[in-house]
Order: structure tokens, then sequence, then C-alpha cells
């Protein structure tokens, strides 16, 4: 096996887990940065459209890092995706597959579900509601709870703050509820 | 300090963070049905020894006042409770569900090819936007 074949496996939780966890002291050390991804939303409408709202009045050039953070995350996809790709399929519980098997979702070949998310589907109620809905409710949400996993859930965890503890159990209900009470009306749409 | 060439070692991060993030399936969206439907140990496990190694870090940080490479006393910032927490809380965990996706794997997704998580993206920036407009309306 070449280093590169071994490469494009998927990686298992106990290597990824923990590099993942380690971005934590880089970003403290290298630059003194609390991890946080989603804040770089908020930085996008302060530096775009910051319009009357004070919420998005802020030196948001002080932030710019983060922007650059997320520009590597972009960039660090379209690497893996052209070079360290997995050429099998997903491998996904068979209780999954039986699972999503009525809504149509047969092809495990890609992460996004190319059956679910593509520019067609843009144009169908249950696209739109997924991807436009989906997405609107991430950017809403996680500013509304003051973070996402990283910032909440890795960095606030981290940091034994219990307001993190909070959030972090809310994001797994509201996960809990959509996937096993909503999804299945929104898949069948 | 702030010159845009000091800014590109964030790049060099965010770019080997985004390289884990595919190779892990994080962005996967078949990976977070899993973990919501408690079908894999795979996320519990990503997630569980992140935050373990990020404990461990930030504990070694404090214990032997370890600096910044610029010499610079670690800063961390205390999170203040507000009910936000819980209903942004809620929300963003049915979004997460939807598009299998938080904030950063966002970004991932496009990059590995899926074009169309742009607008998704977008969304997402609107509805950041949409919070920041109508936030003194919210309970907190």
């Amino acid at each position: 096996m070449t280093i590169l074949e071994f490469l494009q496996q998927p990686w298992p939780w106990y290597i990824a887990g923990p590099l993942i966890g380690l971005t934590v002291p880089v970003l403290l050390l290298v630059g003194n940065k609390s991890f946080g991804i989603s804040s770089s939303l908020r930085h996008i409408c302060a530096a775009c459209v910051p319009a009357k709202v004070p919420f998005f009045h802020y030196d948001w050039k002080k932030e710019a890092w983060n922007l650059f953070f997320v520009g590597g995350i972009l960039l660090g996809g379209i690497i893996a995706g052209a070079v360290l790709a997995n050429p099998a399929p997903v491998a996904v519980n068979p209780q999954l597959v039986t699972d999503l098997a009525p809504y149509g979702i047969t092809d495990f070949h890609s992460l996004v579900p190319g059956q679910l998310f593509n520019w067609p589907a843009l144009l169908s109620v249950r696209g739109l509601v997924m991807m436009v809905g989906g997405g609107f409710l991430v950017g809403f949400g996680t500013r509304y709870a003051g973070g996402c996993t990283s910032g909440h859930a890795i960095m606030g965890l981290s940091t034994l703050q219990w307001p993190s503890l909070v959030a972090t159990i809310c994001f797994m209900i509201g996960g809990f509820v959509m996937a096993n009470l909503i999804l299945p009306f929104i898949l069948s749409l | 300090m702030n010159t845009w060439f000091s800014q590109l070692k964030y790049l060099v991060i965010g770019t080997l963070f985004g390289i884990i993030f595919v190779k892990a399936e994080v962005i996967s969206w078949f990976r977070i049905q899993e973990m919501f439907r408690l079908q894999s140990f795979h996320m519990y496990g990503v997630i569980g020894s992140a935050v373990m190694v990020g404990m461990l870090s930030v504990w070694l940080i404090k214990k032997f006042n370890i600096k910044t490479l610029d010499g610079e006393t670690v800063v961390f910032h205390p999170k203040k409770f507000n009910k936000g927490q819980i209903y942004g809380g809620l929300l963003f965990g049915l979004g997460w569900a939807i598009t299998g996706a938080c904030p950063g794997p966002l970004f991932a997704q496009i990059g590995v090819g899926a074009t169309v998580v742009a607008v998704t993206l977008l969304s997402a920036i609107a509805g950041t936007w949409v919070y920041g407009r109508f936030r003194d309306q919210l309970p907190h």
C-alpha cells in the first residue's frame, strides 16, 4: 500500500478526533485565538451587509483571521476531494441504508448525497426546505446560541464553560428530534 | 500584527483542519444521520476525543502557564449563560440534522465539489443576518 492509498482511506475517529482537538491549543498558542467557526458568518455579514444593524457594527478586520481559517477549510476540502478522496462508497450502517431507501436515497458514493443536494433539486420543495431552510437554521441558530459545534462543543467544553454544555445538549436534542421525527416528512416531500 | 501575510498561518491551519474534516467523514450527511439515529459511534468518538484532547491542552496551558509563540499570556473568554444557548441551540440542532453540516463542514462540503452547498452557506449567512437584525426582539 502506498502512502497515498493509505491516506485515501477514511480515517478512524481516534485519529481524526484528537487532531481536531489539537486545533484548540494550536490556535491559542499561534495567535491567542479561541477556536470557533460560526463567528465567520457574522464577520461576513459585518463586512458585506452591515446595514444599520448594531450587531454588525464592529471592527471585523480585527477578526479577519477567522475568515482566513474558513478559507483554509474550503481549500482543505478541495485538496482532500481532489487528491485524497476515498474511491469506495461511504460505509454506512445497514439500518441507515434501509431507512433511506424509501426516499430514493440509494447512492452512497459521496459524502454529500447527490440525490438530495444538487442544483436542480433547489427548484423542488424538498430541496428548498433542506438546503435553504436547513442553512437558515444553521446560521440563525448558531448565532442565537453564541457558537456552534466548534465554539461550544469543542472550545467551550475544553474550557469547562457550563453554558457551552447547555448549548451542546440542545444541539443534540434538536438533531435527534429532526433526524427521527421531522426529517422523514421532509424527505417524503 | 494584523498584516495580510501574518494571517496566512490561519489559512494553513484551516487547510489542514479541512482535510481532517473530509478524511474523518465528519462532513458526511450520512455520518450525521447515523449519529442522530444512534447507528454509529463514529461522530461521538470524534467529538468526544476532540474534547478530551482540547481539555487536556487547556489544562496544560493553564497549569504550566504556557505562552503564545509571541510570548503573550493565553487569554480565555468565559461564556455567560443566556436563554439563547437553549433556543438557538435547539434551532441549530434542527438545521444540523437537515443539512448534515455545521458551519465549518459547509465550507469543506463546497470544497469537495458539492457546489450547491454554496446556497446553503448563503442561507446560513442570511440566517445570521436575520438574527442580528432581530436580536433585540428575541428572548435571551
